[in-house]
């Protein structure tokens, strides 16, 4: 699958993905896999630090923040009201 | 006589009877309520030390449950067995039974906290692969109720294959069955193995085909995972040679679309997705007064508001809280010392126990309240969440400065003093990053600055208004953020040269704000009072008393009886040791604008710099001007020989810059050369601070007086 172009970077405030492929080549990148940033798991955008970096994540309840170049390595499709 | 007959057993090998029935790891996600809960199963029956050849602290408890005594070893957090940090390669380390002297634990206790059972059911399911007795602890299951949470916990039994026992750690709701499960772990029978990744499970089965048998199913596979490592070369060796030359030849053939690490996490978390579906109910969550102040902290700006309002009132409640208690403590140990002259006259003896014990004693147990105020603050923080807020908040100002937001929980806790704060870099993975962190750690203004701080203010800056402000005040708060500067310069440089490395990772996992358990913080406020406390008792106790000594001798019968008590204590202070040696090294600091009297006080706080204040009490007390009462009137009227004033505006500045910097504490050094395991940065630290505190000196005494 290739991605449209949406990363966990570019969500909203309040908005909700699933990640859908990660370039996972940086070893930083793994390392956020290891904490549960893998293909199919739900994200939300919980808020961000002043300047918009880092962002923090909502993951199955749980707070995670990370830097928005790592963020940028997620492919996300955005979850849809009602789906 | 030859001995060669004896016969000699290495002492690893002398047979000695078994104190305990079993031994078990306890094993969890970083802030799963793992240490509360091992807390609560050994009680006050616990051990600390430190794994062999590093600065891991070692924690074993026991558990005592009938006739039966079982050995806990709580191990650092962790949230996989492919270790990424120090502490996760201890934890798996002691797991895989590849310590010295350390056999692989009997069983495990697995701790999975329910309000994040998906992190948590990733690395419980690495742990049932190892095929030991294990016994899964579900912990924080009040808090998940709460959040609308529901666990079905025969269900998880059955597809872990493990027993699960729900607790509350806090109340000790549970504890019993899960006493009672520990003690009886050598009868439980280990789970089967799951498969959850076929592939990798036939590739092991191939490549431990031919091994020395007492190898480990489940080495083998995190072995393909992982790659030859330094940690698991003890596995390589137990492979047949073909085998051992075919390990790369596999791995690239396992891993040709994906890296390990990546396809490792893919496919377990797909598995605890699963799992997840079938066992956890949640109900639609209602709004707490939890989440609507995350809410509102979540927001950017309210939330970095939030944090300089949460720093300013801890540091407005560890200068006014304290006052009341420190002038306690002040009258307490003046008029004890007053005391003790009455009841044993003037002599030797009762100047050693009165000026030198309890004046020196007394001024450092003076800080005790502000040490503990700050440390209920620290802790309070650090408990409901809040630290690691601070850190994401803060990631991207420290990132300018070549650290990460995690380098702001030692630095905030260096405020009260550099040694935890120092240990507190430990949750800091990169080393590059640990050690420029350690390196500016000792810039904060400790506790241990602040009674020279507020001796020289107190003394010499006028307690003047500057609009809503007071002049003291502004000063110190100056000198607070000069310690900030020069700590973020120095992360800087050493960042930039001897310190240059990739940026540090960072991923931080954001907790949500939890009420802190008074039992927890009470035995933490306990352990650091402790700890300053038996510093005070120690070191402080035996520098009192040697530079007591060293101002008490030699003693000189050749001052005229005719002259009064002062001016004979002043000439005995001078040719005592103390005296001398100020006078032997007075040239070196006379580009500071010190005598022989600042010089001496100087000398005597290398060890720990607060006691400069006892020194400068003990110097200038046998001055000619000691009626003037306090020991800041006294600095004031305090002369050179030739009759000028010895404290002027740009040598106070100067003695202030130079405590500023100064690393004058031999328990940061040692901490240093604990955390680092080598002597180069607390030397290295040592001459640089002090020289940087010289030339500040220097500088603002030559450009005032010039």
């Amino acid at each position: 699958m290739r991605h449209n172009g949406d990363t966990m970077a570019s969500l909203k405030r309040g908005q909700k993905a699933i990640i859908r492929a990660v370039d996972a080549g940086d070893p930083q990148v793994q390392r956020l896999m290891v904490l549960g940033l893998v293909e199919g798991a739900e994200v939300e955008h919980a808020s961000s630090a002043i300047g918009g970096d880092p962002m923090e994540f909502r993951l199955f309840g749980c707070g995670i923040s990370l830097r928005l170049e790592h963020a940028r390595h997620f492919h996300v499709a955005p979850v849809v009201a009602g789906d | 006589m030859t001995k060669s007959s004896e016969i000699r057993i290495p002492a690893n090998q002398i047979p000695v009877a078994k104190r305990t029935d079993a031994s078990i790891a306890v094993v969890g996600n970083p802030n799963s309520g793992k240490s509360t809960l091992f807390n609560r199963l050994t009680g006050l029956k616990q051990r600390i030390g430190n794994y062999p050849g590093v600065t891991v602290e070692r924690h074993v408890g026991y558990l005592k449950y009938e006739d039966k005594t079982t050995e806990l070893i709580d191990l650092p957090g962790t949230h996989s067995l492919s270790a990424h940090s120090l502490e996760e390669r201890i934890a798996v380390d002691v797991i895989f039974g590849r310590i010295k002297g350390t056999a692989m634990p009997d069983g495990i206790l697995a701790v999975l906290d329910a309000t994040n059972l998906y992190q948590g059911l990733f690395l419980v399911q690495q742990l049932v692969e190892l095929e030991l007795p294990t016994v899964v602890a579900l912990t924080m299951t009040d808090a998940a109720e709460k959040a609308g949470i529901q666990v079905d916990t025969a269900e998880l039994s059955a597809l872990l294959g493990v027993p699960v026992y729900p607790v509350v750690a806090t109340t000790g709701a549970g504890l019993e069955m899960l006493r009672r499960a520990l003690s009886d772990i050598r009868n439980l029978a280990p789970p089967r193995r799951v498969r959850i990744w076929p592939e990798l499970t036939a590739a092991a089965e191939q490549l431990a085909a031919g091994a020395d048998t007492s190898i480990r199913f489940a080495e083998v596979e995190r072995l393909l995972i992982d790659g030859a490592t330094e940690s698991n070369a003890g596995v390589l060796e137990k492979l047949d040679a073909s085998a051992k030359a075919h390990l790369d030849d596999m791995r690239r053939a396992l891993f040709a679309d994906e890296p390990p690490i990546a396809r490792d996490a893919r496919i377990r978390y797909a598995w605890v997705r699963d799992v997840l579906g079938k066992v956890q109910k949640s109900a639609p969550s209602f709004v707490t007064w939890r989440s609507r102040i995350t809410d509102f902290l979540n927001r950017p700006v309210p939330g970095t508001i939030g944090l300089f309002l949460v720093m300013a009132i801890v540091f407005q409640a560890v200068f006014a809280w304290a006052t009341p208690l420190m002038d306690i403590i002040d009258a307490g140990s003046s008029a004890l010392g007053g005391a003790v002259f009455q009841l044993l006259g003037d002599n030797a003896f009762s100047s050693l126990i009165a000026d030198g014990i309890i004046a020196g004693v007394g001024s450092v147990v003076i800080f005790l309240p502000q040490i503990l105020i700050l440390f209920v603050f620290i802790i309070l923080l650090e408990d409901s969440g809040y630290l690691a807020r601070a850190a994401y908040l803060m990631d991207r100002a420290m990132r300018s400065v070549g650290l990460s937001g995690q380098s702001i929980i030692p630095m905030i806790s260096s405020f009260a003093c550099a040694v935890p704060g120092i240990m507190a870099t430990r949750v800091i993975p990169n080393r590059r990053d640990r050690i420029a962190t350690i390196m500016a750690a000792p810039f904060m203004t400790c506790s241990a600055r602040l009674p020279v701080y507020a001796l020289l203010i107190a003394a010499f800056v006028p307690a003047t208004s500057v609009g809503f402000l007071n002049l003291q005040g502004l000063v110190l708060f100056g000198l607070y953020i000069f310690g900030i500067v020069m700590g973020i310069l120095t992360a800087l440089l050493l960042r930039k040269t001897s310190l240059r490395g990739p940026k540090p990772p960072f991923a931080l996992m954001l907790p949500e704000f939890r009420r802190p358990n008074l039992q927890t913080v009470m035995i933490q406020l306990l352990g650091r009072a402790k700890v300053f406390l038996r510093r005070a008792g120690t070191v402080i106790f035996a520098v009192a008393v040697i530079v007591w000594a060293l101002a008490y001798f030699p003693r000189t019968d050749q001052i005229d009886p005719g002259l009064d008590a002062n001016t004979a204590a002043a000439i005995q202070m001078e040719q005592s040791w103390l005296g001398r040696a100020g006078k032997f090294v007075e040239p070196v600091f006379a580009p500071l604008g010190w005598d022989w009297r600042v010089s001496s006080a100087v000398i005597a706080g290398f060890p720990a710099r607060e006691v400069v204040v006892a020194v400068l009490g003990t110097v200038f007390a046998v001055g000619d001007e000691a009626d003037e009462g306090t020991l800041s009137g006294r600095l004031k009227s305090a002369t050179r020989a030739d009759g000028t004033l010895l404290f002027t505006l740009p040598m106070v500045i100067g003695l202030l810059i130079f405590y500023a910097c100064c690393l004058q504490c031999a328990a940061t050094l040692a901490i240093i050369r604990r955390e680092t395991n080598t002597w180069r940065w607390p030397i290295f630290g040592w001459v640089y601070m002090t020289a940087i505190g010289y030339l500040g000196a220097m500088l603002a005494y030559q450009i005032g007086t010039a």
